[in-house]
């Protein structure tokens, strides 16, 4: 993490990412079609550092209405990740309402197996 | 004659067949500018043949329906936008095409962009790993062993298989100075 500045809030064009460190939660809304890993780097920082130093940390997905393969594979690194690191929870909240999210979370489980899926 | 991997399905033009075309030309303008149009046209295509999946208010299913053929559409077209935009040679005097074919039982995406011979390469080595293994195994195995890898294009393709139900075909045709046309062609079974 050094030399890069930590935020708790990041935003462009129909997106939002948000950190809530009091309720140990990251939501993210809108849609996300960042153009590659590089561009999603700012993001998975964000993820890292709220993994860091808790036991529990809940994904809020429940409003992300697109999510484009780079961001896919953001997320899936991130939850190895967390699954590697070990010490903390991971809760990932997602919407049946949300085609995307209903084909593709479950993948998230076969990669942490702890990891619990809830959809509301 | 062209090199082909996977089944192509023929594209119709008849009064069972509703279809889109757009056309581009990536070098006019630069390419983060450029970014937006995907989302923009892979959402459009989503919403359009919404039309075609009508709701039934007395029928609930016919959301969820409505919703899973506008999701696939939508995130298919944009991963299909998105390698277009990434590996298109600009270079080259052929436009970026996307078609929408949208038959009785079955909606076709076709793709089609011009690279470079050694990009070409790289993509029909691609195309081979993906038709020799367990698109599955393979999610999760580049999941583990690319945690910091750049290239995420392969994900897109292994999510329409795995997570769409899509079956995928590719044709690569031979263009002057060992350039080649590359069409991709994606098939959602409604």
């Amino acid at each position: 993490m050094t030399g890069q500045t930590l935020t708790n809030s990041l935003s462009g064009e129909g997106y939002a990412v948000e950190f809530h460190p009091e309720q140990d939660c990251v939501r993210m809304s809108g849609a996300l079609r960042l153009g590659g890993l590089a561009e999603y780097g700012p993001i998975s920082a964000m993820l890292e550092d709220a993994l860091n130093g808790r036991e529990r940390l809940v994904l809020d997905l429940s409003e992300l209405e697109f999510l484009n393969s780079s961001g896919i594979a953001t997320l899936s690194k991130f939850v190895i990740l967390a699954r590697n690191h070990g010490d903390c929870a991971l809760v990932i909240c997602g919407s049946r309402d949300i085609a995307w999210q209903g084909k593709s979370l479950n993948n998230l489980k076969r990669l942490m197996p702890a990891l619990e899926l809830r959809f509301e | 004659m062209a090199e082909q991997y996977g089944e192509f399905r023929e594209l119709r033009y008849d009064s069972d067949t509703e279809s889109l075309n757009l056309s581009f030309w990536p070098g006019s303008i630069p390419l983060q500018q450029r970014w937006r149009n995907n989302g923009l046209s892979a959402d459009f295509l989503g919403d359009y043949v919404t039309t075609f999946f009508p709701l039934d208010e007395n029928a609930p299913a016919t959301r969820a329906r409505q919703n899973e053929v506008k999701g696939a559409v939508a995130f298919i077209a944009n991963e299909l936008l998105e390698n277009a935009m990434k590996f298109h040679d600009g270079a080259l005097p052929e436009p970026i095409t996307v078609h929408m074919n949208l038959q009785r039982d079955r909606i076709l995406l076709q793709q089609s962009n011009g690279v470079s011979g050694k990009a070409a390469e790289r993509f029909r080595d691609f195309v081979k790993t993906l038709r020799e293994n367990d698109p599955d195994e393979l999610f999760i195995r580049q999941m583990e062993e690319s945690a910091l890898s750049e290239d995420s294009a392969g994900v897109g393709y292994l999510t329409m298989i795995n997570d769409y139900q899509a079956e995928l075909a590719w044709r690569f045709d031979a263009l002057a100075e060992a350039a080649y046309r590359v069409t991709t062609q994606v098939t959602i079974r409604l």
